[in-house]
């Protein structure tokens, strides 16, 4: 088990170093001068040559890379061009919002999702299986920000119960921080509850057909019993997995629903990024992003053995 | 020596309107998102000739003017007509839904079927791959716009991208299973060549699956398309596309919610007709699968 964590993690290593390569790459083909762009507008050919000269532009794509990767390692994400500061500081001033909304969505997806999946395998062709698969169908083809727009009209608009857009910080108060976190904690969550309904079904029909299921039926379980303690703990791994895989559709979208719902987060710097052409920033939160995608994937292949004890690795 | 008789077996009778009948009663979803998709695809094609006038026209005095017989889906900030605006919107995302679904099913066929087959580059493609599958699919699309000019061109290309590990990823796994296959080993005993294995024997049975994958891929480049553009750093800003029409309608969403809602439909039932869609037909090719999923 050990050899396999080890290896597990070797591994990782591997895709972030893949990763590193493929974001530095990004910037370094970027067409235009990052040097002409610092240097503003009245820059002669001689302060853009100093300033080339001084980030070291003019070195080769290896030697840059590596004094990049050098610098990620003691964790500097480079400086934003358009305010000078450093990305890692413009990255943790942002990620209160983002944490907030990204682990509210997880957990009420989960809640809902798990449920919805099991009792669509346990009532498999009855009308509520119908609708569970049709919401899944539904969620998966609705964009996000349609959908927040909707909700916002719905309880913000018309209803007054919640509001339209913001977000107050959890230090003011847990109830004014849930309450701005609802409608965009909906919006994001209802493709990944979609998805994660849809494969809780399916791997809960597979292990519904098994004998040992039929057996503890047999000797009089309830079948809340055996829907819970005999069927959902195996159906779990593969749950898991799309649970896991499903961080990149929350990622993704949240940056649309920060944008649509106005807090200020991550996805909200990214898009001030992407208008200013501030690469460091971009590049930095694509790595920060897919960092955190690989670890919780990790900790999910590793979680495994937990919920299987037949997984040995 | 008695006579043998042979009863004719009563003759097969094909109708179209039989079979059409016959899929709709066991497909009947999939028929439903075919037909939405078809009609989607007759008003891009139709555009012109629906009762739209120049999407592009604008006129200051008929700003903002919500849905009324003159304007069927009202008028946007310019006083642009957004029934033209969402019509002629469908052009822009079922090309872009359908180019991305045929670039990234083609490059990741060719990229997983060499790979499935040889060892050593199996090894590092699939460690790109993997490094490229890291990325949330709609941040490297995200990334890939910020980089170049906004062109509908590069939007195809920066979600084709994104789009492609997951694609070689299907590809491979099938070559894998397919390559252990006794008729694969039998070419491969006979001498044959690399390439025509490949085209030959290997090439046809990932047709059907491919088929099922090209489709989810469509209907998520359309939702990709229209997030890029909704964030601005989709198609340019000028072209009508769904994205687009919602992004300008970002900051006017409490006085002009239509400017949402209709480009917003018609790309919901647009995804959700490619993705019914591709439900059943995953569901024909497969029928093993079809009652668990």
């Amino acid at each position: 088990m050990f050899a396999y964590v080890v290896r597990r993690l070797g591994a990782t290593v591997v895709v972030m170093a893949v990763v590193a390569l493929v974001v530095f790459s990004l910037l370094y083909f970027t067409p235009g001068d990052p040097a002409a762009i610092l240097a503003g507008d009245a820059a002669t050919d001689d302060d853009i040559r100093r300033i080339r000269e001084k980030l070291g532009l003019n070195e080769p794509f290896f030697v840059r890379f590596g004094g990049w990767i050098w610098a990620l390692l003691h964790g500097d994400l480079g400086t934003s061009i358009f305010t000078n500061l450093p990305v890692t500081h413009l990255i943790a001033q942002r990620v209160e919002p983002t944490l907030s909304l990204t682990l509210c969505t997880l957990l009420v997806s989960v809640a809902i999702a798990v449920p919805l999946g099991v009792v669509a395998a346990a009532r498999v062709g009855t009308w509520r299986d119908r609708a569970v698969m049709a919401f899944s169908v539904l969620g998966f083809s609705v964009p996000v920000f349609v959908l927040a727009y909707a909700l916002i009209s719905l309880f913000s608009i018309e209803l007054e119960w919640l509001p339209v857009q913001g977000y107050r910080p959890l230090r003011e108060g847990v109830w004014e921080w849930l309450r701005h976190l609802i409608l965009p904690s909906v919006a994001l969550g209802t493709v990944y509850i979609a998805l994660i309904a849809r494969i809780t079904r399916a791997s809960m029909l597979d292990v519904l057909s098994q004998d040992y299921i039929r057996t503890a039926q047999a000797k009089g379980l309830s079948s809340s019993a055996v829907l819970s303690g005999h069927a959902l703990k195996n159906a779990a791994v593969p749950i898991m997995t799309i649970i896991g895989i499903g961080i990149a559709l929350l990622i993704g979208g949240a940056i649309v629903t920060e944008t649509v719902f106005a807090l200020p987060g991550i996805g909200r710097l990214t898009v001030d990024a992407i208008l200013r052409r501030d690469y460091p920033i971009i590049q930095g939160v694509i790595l920060m992003f897919s960092a955190i995608y690989v670890i919780i994937n990790l900790a999910v292949d590793l979680s495994y053995m937990f919920f299987d004890p037949r997984i040995r690795y | 020596m008695s006579a043998i008789t042979v009863e004719a077996a009563p003759k097969p009778v094909f109708s179209t309107w039989q079979f059409v009948r016959d899929a709709f009663r066991r497909h009947p979803t999939a028929i439903v998102g075919a037909a939405v998709l078809l009609l989607m695809a007759a008003i891009a094609v139709f555009a012109p000739w629906l009762g739209t006038v120049d999407p592009e026209a604008v006129s200051p005095i008929r700003r903002l003017k919500p849905p009324s017989e003159a304007f069927w889906f009202g008028s946007d900030m310019l006083g642009r007509d957004v029934y033209s605006r969402v019509l002629y919107g469908t052009r822009v995302s079922l090309s872009i839904g359908v180019a991305v679904a045929i670039f990234s099913t083609l490059v990741g066929l060719a990229i997983g079927l060499v790979t499935g087959f040889i060892r050593w580059l199996d090894a590092i493609v699939m460690r790109i791959m993997d490094g490229l599958m890291s990325i949330p699919p709609v941040l490297l699309a995200i990334a890939l716009m910020a980089l170049t000019r906004a062109s509908i061109g590069n939007v195809i290309l920066a979600i084709t991208l994104a789009e492609v590990p997951r694609v070689v990823r299907l590809v491979r796994s099938l070559v894998l299973t397919l390559r252990e296959q006794p008729y694969v080993e039998a070419a491969v005993s006979a001498g044959t060549t690399l390439p025509r294995i490949l085209i030959r024997h290997i090439l046809p049975n990932t047709v059907a699956p491919l088929l099922v994958q090209a489709t989810y891929v469509c209907a998520s480049a359309m939702i990709t398309e229209a997030i890029l553009s909704f964030i601005g750093a989709g198609t340019p800003p000028n072209i009508p596309s769904w994205g687009n029409i919602m992004a300008e309608a970002r900051s006017l969403f409490q006085i002009a919610a239509y400017l949402i809602y209709f480009p917003g439909i018609f790309l919901s039932l647009t995804v959700l007709a490619v993705n019914l869609l591709g439900d059943g037909m995953r569901d024909a090719l497969d029928p093993r699968l079809a009652r668990r999923m």
